[in-house]
């Protein structure tokens, strides 16, 4: 692996060149059958979703999406979700629930939406309830950091048994520009901030938050599609089948138990 | 024996709530000091009287952990849960810690979130509570694990939950781990109710960001007091998106009643009484009269 600076990977992970969702879908995926709608307001094309098989298997995979020309990144709002993307996550997911299918996420976001008809609509319940029901499954969850995952928008689609991450995704509280901001009142810091957040894939394996990460070609995931594709598709595998082989009830609790982990206190009386 | 250590306890939460009211830059001031939104002079014993609501225009003035729960609890009912729980600096952020120290000289705090177990007019409630005046009630590591641990040991002991939320959002200074609070607090609320537990989220001025988006949005009812702002992303922000100014009362608890998201906005005079009555109806195994 290449050395970078953590403000060369967000640079990366930002790239309009990087693959994103719909490019593991189509790579990854046979007979994917998009679902749309929320079934309260509308559709969000930031969140992609439906049903395909995976090596065989059914499965539900979601993910954040930014799209690659100019016209579907503006429809996406540049890959920034609104209530109805993560309604339409929800309903997903209770569907995955029902079927028994392993739930698979691709996270590539900067954020929610930041708009007055997203928090007329409830942004901040619409999130919380994404997590509330992810947490709750029973079936597998395997999420896969594949570029920017960036704040409350991201872990929306990120409470999964195996959290996966690209080598040059990045994954934080906020970005940069928005960290730098509210504690500098600077966002020009950026890249200052960048190097403090410890927003990368090894900051986050070393954090105890992603499992693993998985190797890019030199320069970047875009420079190599296909060799991403693979390794991905091989990590993949790996993750699923392990948890294939888990009880609903203990995938739900191995689940809890990995969230309940971050930032806990030795309970009282233990010895550190 | 059982009644002195009652009373040494009230004495306790009533010097704690005392503490509050005068480390809170609008109150506690022996002069009479104009109110922040309609700028009238108030009585400080007719402010304190009302619950330190503006007599004139109903403004909520920011409330400490303490004294709110002193308005909340029943007399001698007060018992603190992981009280020595602190935040803890997983990015070893400059300045933090001298930061977060200053907050707990100016609050008696340890972090922004106050846990404790009391009774409701009798009925027995594990409540927490966000207090604004530690660095924003920001939620980092010590408010999601005091938090968890809350929901967790309501979940045991089979108790209703009562969240009162006042919070700027994740806590910055603990970078993602602060994000995964989120995850963690949002959990725990999934097999609170999963398992049949009541909460009650009542949300307070303001209450913004990954507070907003986990548990302050996941209660079987949700309350708001008067005014107080409630989104995910802050009014600047948003601004800046749009470029535009917002509408007054946008965010408001108002406007969140209207469009969806909050069952009754409730004055903090009337807030207990609410309590009690939401307790009561979610009595189990009764009869027809």
């Amino acid at each position: 692996m290449s050395v970078l600076t953590p403000w060369e990977r967000v640079a990366i992970a930002r790239n309009p060149q990087r693959p994103g969702t719909e490019d593991y879908i189509a790579g990854l995926f046979a007979d994917f059958f998009q679902q749309r709608g929320d079934r309260l307001q509308g559709d969000d094309p930031a969140i992609v979703g439906g049903i395909a098989l995976y090596h065989g298997l059914p499965v539900t995979v979601i993910g954040h999406r930014k799209g690659h020309s100019l016209e579907e990144r503006v429809a996406c709002r540049f890959g920034m979700p609104n209530p109805e993307g993560y309604r339409k996550a929800q309903r997903l997911m209770l569907q995955a629930e029902k079927f028994r299918r392993p739930v698979i996420t691709f996270i590539d976001t900067p954020g929610a939406y930041p708009g007055m008809e997203a928090e007329a609509r409830g942004q901040g319940e619409a999130i919380a309830s994404c997590l509330k029901i992810m947490s709750g499954l029973t079936v597998p969850a395997v999420a896969v950091v594949i570029g920017e995952g960036g704040s409350g928008g991201a872990l929306a689609l990120g409470v999964a048994n195996t959290v996966l991450m690209l080598e040059n995704a990045v994954y934080s509280v906020l970005s940069p520009e928005g960290f730098a901001a509210i504690l500098w009142k600077d966002a020009a810091r950026a890249e200052e901030a960048s190097g403090v957040m410890k927003l990368t894939a090894q900051d986050l394996v070393s954090l105890g938050v992603a499992d693993a990460v998985l190797p890019e070609p030199e320069g970047g995931a875009h420079n190599d599609p296909a060799a991403v594709l693979q390794t991905v598709d091989k990590a993949l595998y790996q993750a699923l089948s392990t948890l294939l082989r888990q009880s609903g009830t203990a995938l739900r609790n191995q689940r809890y138990q990995k969230f309940r982990a971050m930032g806990s206190w030795p309970a009282k009386g233990a010895n550190q | 024996m059982t009644n002195l250590f009652a009373k040494r306890r009230e004495e306790l939460l009533a010097l704690k709530a005392l503490r509050d009211r005068q480390s809170h830059p609008s109150l506690g001031v022996s002069q009479a000091a104009p109110c922040p939104a309609c700028g009238q002079p108030a009585d400080q014993r007719e402010l304190a009287k009302a619950l330190y609501v503006c007599p004139n225009c109903g403004y909520h003035h920011p409330v400490g952990a303490y004294y709110r729960l002193r308005t909340i609890l029943d007399p001698s009912s007060f018992r603190e849960l992981d009280e020595d729980i602190g935040g803890l600096d997983p990015l070893h952020f400059p300045g933090y810690g001298e930061k977060a120290q200053a907050a707990e000289g100016k609050t008696g705090l340890k972090d922004a979130a106050v846990t404790c177990t009391g009774r409701i007019h009798g009925i027995r409630v594990a409540v927490g509570v966000l207090d604004s005046r530690f660095l924003m009630g920001s939620m980092g590591t010590a408010v999601g694990e005091k938090i968890t641990r809350l929901i967790e040991h309501a979940n045991k002991d089979k108790l209703p939950l009562i969240l009162f939320s006042a919070s700027g959002g994740a806590r910055m200074q603990e970078g993602i781990v602060s994000l995964m609070q989120m995850a963690k607090t949002s959990a725990a609320m999934e097999q609170f109710s999963r398992n049949g537990g009541l909460s009650i989220s009542v949300l307070t001025h303001p209450t913004t960001g990954g507070v907003t988006a986990s548990f302050a949005s996941l209660g079987d009812i949700t309350l708001a007091e008067p005014g107080a702002l409630i989104g995910f992303a802050g009014p600047r922000v948003i601004e800046q998106t749009i470029g535009q100014s917002l509408p007054e009362g946008f965010q408001r608890s108002e406007f969140q009643q209207e469009h969806g998201f909050v069952d009754a906005v409730v004055p903090r005079g009337a807030l207990r009484d609410t309590l009690v009555q939401l307790l009561q109806l979610h009595r189990r195994g009764g009869k027809l009269a």
